[in-house]
């Protein structure tokens, strides 16, 4: 067939932004043969908010309601990136029951993640029976969310040097009542799906991706490991807690869909056993770290006078009753006053004036947590994949420069390498089973 | 158990990027994490922008990260050096997208390149320090491109980088 014959034969075709199943924020620009796809053009950027250029215009706990924003389905994760990120930064780190909470917030957040991709995809399919049993499930951890946060999607839960509040206290029953909804939820829609034909073949070979590909394009989280590479951030860098909990990492073989579907399906009960382990093993304490004790210079002096030596680590001294020598640096050699880090727990700026005036000092303009000038990146395991940070401080109470590295944009890159040779309606199951997620693709 | 996520921080002059990444990639870095891009107008350093690659010597067998290297190779907007990094790893070809459309840093063999994120009629790069904040254009405001006086339309607050 000469080059002329083919071109009369293609044509070209718009698919998104407003196609239901490009979810409204991506478009393709599909040359087609027939029902095949010649070529792709990915179009994104339709939901750019300017997250990093906001960021730099925040103070550092200001940026963790923009963190919400990024992937909005597993908001709690994207907090947590973060948070940890900023304390990376300033060299703190968090009390071991404030770290048990962020990784019970994680998880819940990762469980909600995949039954969002696996329910969204498969209605694709056609199957929305699934799709109802999923988010069923998904509102029950939903419900458990706004236990937590107070807020479903809109969490902004943790906070510099902690997190916002110790858990509720029905919160391990209310958790194991949810646990088993969910796994039944799970195992109707497995007996539902994953031997049902029509959804097979729509799944199995697939999309399919190939381990070099994987790695040359930077892909990581579930889709690398449904090419059979068990890269996991917990596992290879393990943050917070995880270093002492006991889970697997499920991979697929083929790279196809249908792995993708089964990796999530499986990493949702590896989440579940991480919240009971965590639930078992937490210890009692403080969830956050708490400005030390306050007390008058001449009073600290006067205890070192009398060889009281031990205490003054304990206490902050108190210079100058004015704003301004509150904030002096009382000891220089460390790299971030505790006090100066934490914002107080809401019991305390409502009922004592020291809570008040340590949370106005906060978040009043250039009086927040100042970080000496560093640079670092931190990343988490998302929903998606390694969900990184870079930050830059300029010494300054607000990041320099704030850069979320997208886990949804890399195989999202790799849409031609995915779609091209397959056929039209490939594209519906393979995009599903990205879980592009426009809040984090786009920032 | 290795927990430093962001690995060795070199420099490499921006003219022998492309030598240096590739050497980099037959010392066995095989994955291009990400890329990105810092601009230091306000820190007086002899070149503004700061591109940043980010590197992991990720063993397939095991899944497990043997070491990761940060990459800075500091350059202005004008004229472009770095050269595109596109034929060793694929990935990076949205990733200089998008630090052009950013930053307004440039590759050399990438002439056309386009914007990834913005539309290709916006004025100017948004994460360029010197970008004012609340900055309007014509194509996502009013056509005349000065500021709505209607309540309707999102008004902005002035901000500290002024504008």
């Amino acid at each position: 067939m000469s080059a002329t014959a083919r071109s009369q034969k293609t044509y070209m075709l718009n698919m998104g932004p407003q196609h239901p199943s490009m979810h409204g924020v991506v478009r393709l620009v599909l040359e087609l043969e027939g029902e095949k796809v010649i070529d792709v053009d990915t179009e994104i950027g339709y939901l750019h908010r300017a997250f990093e250029k906001h960021a730099e215009n925040e103070t550092w706990n200001n940026v963790v309601p923009w963190t919400d924003r990024l992937n909005y389905v597993s908001p709690l994760i994207n907090n947590v990136g973060y948070a940890m990120a900023v304390e990376r930064l300033a060299g703190i780190e968090v009390p071991e029951r404030g770290q048990y909470i962020r990784v019970i917030a994680s998880e819940i957040s990762r469980v909600t993640d995949h039954l969002t991709c696996v329910g969204a995809s498969a209605m694709e399919l056609g199957s929305l029976t699934v799709f109802l049993y999923l988010i069923k499930a998904r509102e029950y951890l939903y419900q458990l969310v706004d236990n937590l946060t107070g807020a479903r999607i809109t969490t902004s839960f943790t906070r510099v040097g902690g997190v916002k509040s110790d858990l509720p206290p029905d919160f391990a029953e209310k958790f194991r009542a949810i646990a088993k909804e969910v796994r039944l939820s799970i195992a109707e829609s497995d007996k539902l799906l994953t031997r049902n034909r029509i959804f097979m073949d729509r799944m199995e070979g697939t999309g399919k991706f190939s381990q070099a590909d994987a790695i040359a394009y930077g892909v990581t989280g579930p889709f690398l490991r449904s090419t059979g590479i068990a890269y996991d951030v917990r596992r290879s860098h393990p943050y917070a807690v995880y270093g002492k909990l006991d889970f697997e990492i499920p991979v697929g073989s083929t790279g196809d869909n249908y792995d993708r579907y089964l990796c999530r399906l499986a990493e949702i009960e590896q989440s579940l056993r991480l919240i009971e382990q965590c639930l078992q093993q937490m210890p009692e304490g403080k969830h956050s770290l708490e400005p030390k004790e306050i007390k008058h210079a001449f009073e600290i002096q006067d205890a070192g006078k009398h060889g009281d030596t031990e205490l003054l680590a304990k206490y902050k001294a108190k210079v100058d009753q004015t704003l301004e020598g509150m904030s002096k640096d009382d000891q220089p050699n460390t790299r971030v006053l505790d006090r100066k880090i934490t914002l107080p727990s809401k019991e305390s700026t409502y009922t004592n004036i020291e809570g008040l005036m340590n949370h106005f000092e906060l978040v009043m303009w250039t009086w927040g947590v100042k970080i000496p000038p560093s640079e670092t990146y931190f990343a988490v395991e998302g929903g998606n994949g390694e969900l990184g940070f870079h930050l830059v401080s300029d010494g300054g109470d607000g990041p320099y420069r704030v850069r979320c590295r997208p886990p949804c944009m890399f195989p999202m890159a790799a849409m031609k390498k995915l779609l091209i040779g397959g056929q039209i309606a490939d594209i519906i199951p393979t995009f599903g089973s990205i879980n592009m997620i426009a809040g984090e693709l786009d920032r | 158990m290795n927990s430093n996520l962001r690995g060795d921080v070199r420099e490499a002059a921006a003219a022998s990027n492309h030598e240096t990444l590739s050497q980099l990639r037959a010392e066995g870095y095989n994955m291009l994490i990400d890329m990105t891009c810092v601009d230091y107008l306000t820190h007086g350093k002899p070149r503004r922008f700061d591109v940043i690659y980010r590197l992991m010597r990720l063993d397939p067998a095991t899944g497990m990260d043997l070491g990761r290297v940060e990459l800075h190779c500091a350059v202005d907007a004008e004229p472009a050096v770095l050269r595109s990094a596109k034929d060793l790893w694929p990935a990076a070809d949205w990733l200089e997208r998008e630090i052009w459309d950013m930053f307004g840093v440039k590759f050399a063999d990438r002439p056309g390149i386009k914007r990834l994120l913005m539309y290709e009629e916006f004025a100017g790069h948004a994460l360029q320090k010197d970008y004012p904040m609340g900055k309007r254009q014509p194509l996502i405001g009013p056509k005349s491109g000065e500021k709505a006086g209607s309540p309707s339309f999102n008004i902005l607050k002035p901000t500290i980088t002024g504008e």
